[in-house]
């Protein structure tokens, strides 16, 4: 019921630069309550992203926040957190920087299980810079470097960061806010490196290509291909082909990259004395 | 006695809303409707059509991209005074 | 106070130094022949409760060190060529962002994975100009290790003094080159933090010109700001004001070029009388010095410039010595790239000669030593 966001957010820079109806601003009011759950002082908390319309997020919100470079805000929020490990940090990422030119830095946080919230805005495309293909493009949609339809196979974000080592791994989509939020918000608990993969509409860039470009439209293609994990488990492989499967895939406990550093610290310390 | 029906208020900054219909789209009870507003991006802006009908659930908020639109419960004692 | 003589190499004088000068976190990927400078980073920075990452490569370990100096730390990063090629667009984002890093490359032979094991000078210009757009490095060239050891002390001091990237440059000689190192005391050494805020956190911003060309500095979570690498106000949101952006640009090249005459450092020898100005910088450095010495004992002038800062150039320096002189000999281990700089320096007043070579050797006093004969 009606949410303060007011003290979250730079006001003076509204109304945000996304398309109407764009789902990039459900995501920033998820986050944003998500942090406030958390009991969190803005000021404790760095929101990190690299480039693309989702990266613009920064831009908006009150915290210490840092807009990058292409596909490299997870190195640069490494180095805060490892400077910082008593600080929040989270990262907001597009499709194509968290997955294609971010890839390599995904697959390492996700092994190093350093203590950053990872946020995937997957809108299956590259919305910024005009709707070239990205790594989530489904196959057969069109992009505008796949003229004739996609011919590439696509990654999972959410096998990608269980495979890499994530500690908490989960997918929501637009049509889910409520969700969306609260597996920020265990996310944002998780003690570990947290990957959440959220399904957005790009109807601009992505669904004017593909005779979607209402974004209505777009959404409920999304819904009509959500399935619930818990259904998704006596489902065949064929049958979840072009579907996204929403819920929390991963919660475990595994070392976590910044307190095993301390650790160290501490033995190296006590060593020398 | 049955309980009295929650009330509630919805508040649009017409400033701030693009005129998406995503509200509208996700209302299950058809409170909220688009108007004209030609001065705006997409011609037209959010209000609310039927308030009675609202069960605070709260969707069109969470869903609404640009912070545009926000739903309050009204106080029953309020109710009560001004009923 | 005193001073402590000690055996070590180039490298590790780079991490001793910087740790001296406040460097209290690195990011690095291994590459010969720098690797000894993050093996001993990673050895020492726990000792002193710093943050040592190996991160997934120089891309990431550019980013890292930038990130952690946002949020307050002294930082360093360490490569080799090909390594500080993947550098070059988080290096111009630290310049945009005025994010104080120290990026040391030991220079092998190149272009790509040439000669891994060998000097080369070939990264000059990479180090320069490297990456995109308009933009001012500082770049130094220590020779000697006990150079080394106070230019990295001093590379740390400049870019928190003027909020930007420096460059170490070495080469494969100096980083591996081992001998006895005079180590001053700690209590010796000048350290110089960056400008710190004096206003409240709620009144900060982060890029104020008012202050001067370099804007204050605080911490993240301390000073919750917002940095992007687009064009920014002094608030640090972005801005396509052509008077801002023009005005943004200007400042940070004015913030390195305005205080030439503060980074400007040489050494030099002969060079009050010297007919045969030579101009050499890092190991070429130290063979040049043997070859001017050599000239003077068979009773030829010549003379020695040998630059520490390396950029800003020397410009002025160079164009008065030359202007005595009446030849200029730049040595060099590349095929040209400095000695272009020089030329420019000297507008025609002189010819310029050189003694240039990229074969993986480095250039010895002989061949220095002949080409002064040549011009004398
Ligand atoms: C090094 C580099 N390469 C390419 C670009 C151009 N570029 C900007 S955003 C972008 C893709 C954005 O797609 P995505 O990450 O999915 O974000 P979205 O805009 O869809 O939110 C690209 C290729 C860049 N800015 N930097
Ligand atoms: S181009 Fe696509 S992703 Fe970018 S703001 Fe518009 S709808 Fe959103
Ligand atoms: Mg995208």
């Amino acid at each position: 019921m009606a949410f303060n966001y007011k003290p979250y957010i730079r006001e003076d820079k509204f109304p945000n630069i996304w398309c109407p109806g764009c789902g990039i601003g459900i995501l920033m009011k998820a986050i944003i309550r998500a942090v406030h759950k958390m009991g969190w002082k803005r000021e404790d908390v760095a929101l990190v992203s690299g480039i693309g319309c989702t990266s613009r997020m920064p831009g908006y919100v009150n915290f210490n926040t840092l807009h990058t470079t292409h596909g490299r805000a997870l190195a640069f929020a490494t180095g805060i957190k490892h400077a910082r490990p008593d600080k929040h940090v989270i990262v907001v990422s597009g499709d194509g920087d968290a997955l294609a030119i971010g890839g390599n830095h995904f697959i390492h946080a996700c092994r190093r299980n350093i203590d950053i919230t990872l946020i995937v805005l997957n809108n299956m495309i590259y919305g910024m810079t005009g709707g070239q293909v990205s790594p989530t493009t489904p196959a057969g949609y069109r992009a505008s470097t796949m003229p004739y339809g996609n011919v590439e196979p696509n990654f999972d974000t959410v096998n990608l960061a269980i495979g890499a080592g994530a500690t908490y791994v989960a997918r929501s989509t637009v049509n889910n806010p409520a969700l969306m939020e609260r597996q920020i918000k265990e996310g944002l608990q998780n003690k570990g490196f947290s990957v959440i993969e959220v399904v957005s509409n790009c109807h601009i860039q992505f669904g004017r290509r593909n005779k979607m470009g209402d974004q209505l439209v777009l959404r409920h293609w999304i819904k009509e291909r959500e399935v619930p994990l818990r259904k998704a488990k006596d489902m065949s492989p064929e049958e979840l082909e072009g579907k996204f499967v929403i819920g929390t895939f991963v919660k475990k406990t595994r070392p976590e990259y910044t307190e095993e550093y301390a650790k160290m610290v501490e033995r190296v310390k006590g060593a020398s004395k | 006695m049955a309980k009295p029906k929650k009330k509630f208020r919805i508040e649009v900054n017409e400033e701030w809303c693009k005129g998406c219909v995503i509200c509208v789209d996700v209302c299950p009870t058809n409170v909220l409707d688009m108007k004209d507003m030609l001065s705006k991006w997409e011609g037209m802006v959010v209000y609310v059509k039927d308030i009675d009908k609202c069960i605070g659930c709260d969707l069109c908020e969470l869903s609404c991209p640009d912070f545009a639109i926000e739903v309050y419960e009204v106080p029953q004692e309020e109710e009560a005074q001004s009923g | 106070m005193a001073k402590r003589l000690e055996v070590m190499s180039g490298n590790e004088a780079v991490a001793r130094a910087a740790i001296a000068a406040g460097c209290r976190f690195y990011a690095g990927y291994p590459i010969t022949p720098s690797s000894e400078i993050a093996e001993k980073m990673a050895e020492l920075l726990p000792k002193v409760d710093g943050k040592f990452i190996q991160m997934e490569d120089e891309i990431a370990s550019m980013a890292a060190a930038t990130g952690a100096s946002l949020a307050g730390l002294k930082s360093m990063t360490a490569t080799s060529g090909p390594g500080f090629s993947l550098k070059q667009e988080n290096l111009g984002f630290a310049s945009m962002v005025e994010a104080p890093v120290v990026i040391v490359d030991v220079m092998r032979g190149g272009p790509s994975t040439g000669l891994p094991t060998f000097p080369a000078q070939g990264d000059v210009m990479q180090a320069i100009w490297g990456t995109h757009g308009d933009h001012a490095v500082v770049v130094l060239t220590p020779g000697t290790l006990e150079e080394v050891y106070l230019e990295t002390v001093r590379a740390f001091n400049i870019a928190e003094k003027l909020r930007t990237p420096v460059v170490l440059l070495l080469d494969e000689i100096i980083g591996h080159m081992t001998g006895d190192v005079m180590i001053p005391d700690d209590s010796e050494l000048e350290i110089i933090d960056r400008p710190k805020p004096t206003v409240p956190p709620e009144e900060y911003l982060p890029y104020d010109d008012s202050y001067g060309d370099v804007p204050p500095m605080g911490s993240y979570f301390e000073y919750p700001f917002h940095t992007t690498g687009l064009h920014h106000d002094k608030t640090g949101f972005p801005t396509t004001n052509p008077v801002k952006c023009g005005a943004l640009i200007e400042r940070m090249l004015r913030k390195v070029f305005g205080n030439r005459e503060w980074l400007e450092k040489n050494v030099e020898h002969y060079t009050e009388d010297a007919e045969i100005l030579v101009f050499a910088f890092g190991s070429t450095g130290l063979a040049a010095e043997v070859a001017v010495k050599w000239a003077r004992e068979q009773g030829i002038k010549a003379g020695l410039l040998r630059p520490l800062t390396l950029w800003p150039f020397p410009e002025k320096r160079v164009y008065d010595l030359a202007e005595k002189a009446k030849a200029v000999v730049v040595a060099e281990m590349n095929l040209g790239m400095m000695i272009r700089e020089v030329e420019r320096a000297v507008r025609g007043v002189t010819p310029v000669y050189g003694v240039l070579k990229a074969n993986g050797q480095p250039i010895e006093p002989p061949e220095i030593l002949a080409k002064i004969k040549e011009v004398a």
